[in-house]
């Protein structure tokens, strides 16, 4: 006989009254946050708040699913894809339909009211039976005997469009080459004919921070002479307007410049 | 034990809160999360099921439709990929080369 797996059964309506706010909360952030990383953390949070209920409810085969296969595989590769694509650009705040929020938010007071009143007036109350006597086995046992027997048919249908999945992702992210790939060799040669013909630079761009006051990679280095080095810092810093401005920094060398020709003319009268 | 008929409430609410998200967000990616919303919502009432008809049916149907759902969004951000790519863009408003 196995022990009850999470033994939350007195405790359990406290946590559903502290779960369910929270998971309430985090899908308002999901939909209202501007930023999509930030709307994918909540997403998270709501899952692991689901997954405490799942715990409450006699469902421990289900808490570890859910935290491995959503918030750690689904969610996650949610958050690499964000990575990958438009991280820098926010979500536009025009409505492009006219009155499209207001209409929004009306069926959504819809879709609430039909759950609530009509499928939920059809929601037989108590006593419930509990899962006391088919988890007697173990839950995970009772889990496995159905998927291994009355729903054999659909499990192993669910092996297929898995496969299938994998297929199609591949698919789609295959790309077939039509330029030739630029290796180390191609591209130091170049950089030697751009160097010939144009007189670019050939070495490696000014680090940043050099002469300035700080060394952050946000901040454009500075030339000998105050001006600014532009290709000393990234560029997507500058888009994301994270880059210091290059005046501001000027205006600080010059001081210190100014600074320190003072204490040369002061050592030169004494 | 908590009472089933509050978690069927909070069901309804975080299925309502997806589809408001998907009809709000524009980003195709916060769009499609908000479906994902929708699908624990929905596994969430099929857990209460489970526990207020005393059967393990609907853990089993749960944990199907998890697995439904990890690979819908494998083939989902597939495609969301493919269509960054081409058009540099996760707007859903912007995939609109099929309009006249």
């Amino acid at each position: 006989m196995i022990p009850a797996l999470i033994p939350m059964v007195t405790g359990a309506s406290l946590t559903f009254w502290i779960c369910a706010p929270l998971a309430v909360l985090g899908a308002l952030g999901l939909v209202l946050f501007r930023k999509a990383v930030y709307s994918a953390l909540s997403m998270a949070f709501v899952m692991l708040n689901l997954a405490v209920l799942y715990g409450t409810m006699d469902a421990p085969f289900l808490v570890f699913v859910q935290i491995i296969v959503y918030t750690g595989a689904i969610m996650m590769l949610f958050l690499f894809v964000l990575m990958l694509v438009g991280i820098d650009t926010p979500d536009s705040v025009i409505e492009t339909l006219r009155g499209q929020r207001w209409l929004a938010a009306l069926a959504a007071l819809g879709t609430v009211g039909l759950l609530f009143f009509g499928i939920g007036g059809s929601v037989r109350s108590g006593p419930f039976a509990g899962l006391t006597e088919a988890n007697a086995i173990g839950n995970v046992e009772g889990i496995a005997s159905l998927v291994f027997g009355r729903y054999v048919f659909i499990f192993e249908l669910t092996s297929a469009l898995l496969i299938t999945a994998a297929l199609a992702a591949m698919v789609l992210a295959h790309r077939t080459r039509v330029t030739e790939k630029i290796g180390q060799r191609l591209q130091a040669a170049q950089r030697m004919r751009d160097y010939a013909e144009t007189g670019a630079h050939p070495g490696p761009l000014p680090a940043s921070g050099v002469f300035a006051g700080h060394n952050s990679i946000a901040v454009p280095a500075l030339l000998p002479d105050g001006s600014v080095a532009e290709s000393s810092v990234s560029r997507t810093l500058v888009l994301r307007g994270a880059a210091l401005d290059p005046e501001d920094l000027r205006s600080m060398t010059a001081d210190r410049f100014a600074a320190i020709e003072g204490v040369k003319e002061e050592e030169g009268d004494e | 034990m908590t009472n089933p008929e509050n978690v069927l409430m909070l069901a309804g609410v975080l299925f309502t809160i997806g589809a408001l998200g998907v009809m709000l967000r524009r980003n195709a990616l916060v769009a499609f999360m908000c479906v994902e919303l929708m699908l624990n919502a929905a596994n969430l009432a099929l857990v209460t099921g489970s526990t207020m008809n005393g059967g393990l049916d609907g853990q089993v149907a749960s944990f199907f439709v998890m697995v439904v759902a990890a690979a819908e969004v494998v083939v989902g951000l597939a495609i969301i990929m493919t269509i960054y790519r081409t058009r540099r863009t996760t707007s859903v408003d912007d995939a609109n080369l099929l309009k006249l």
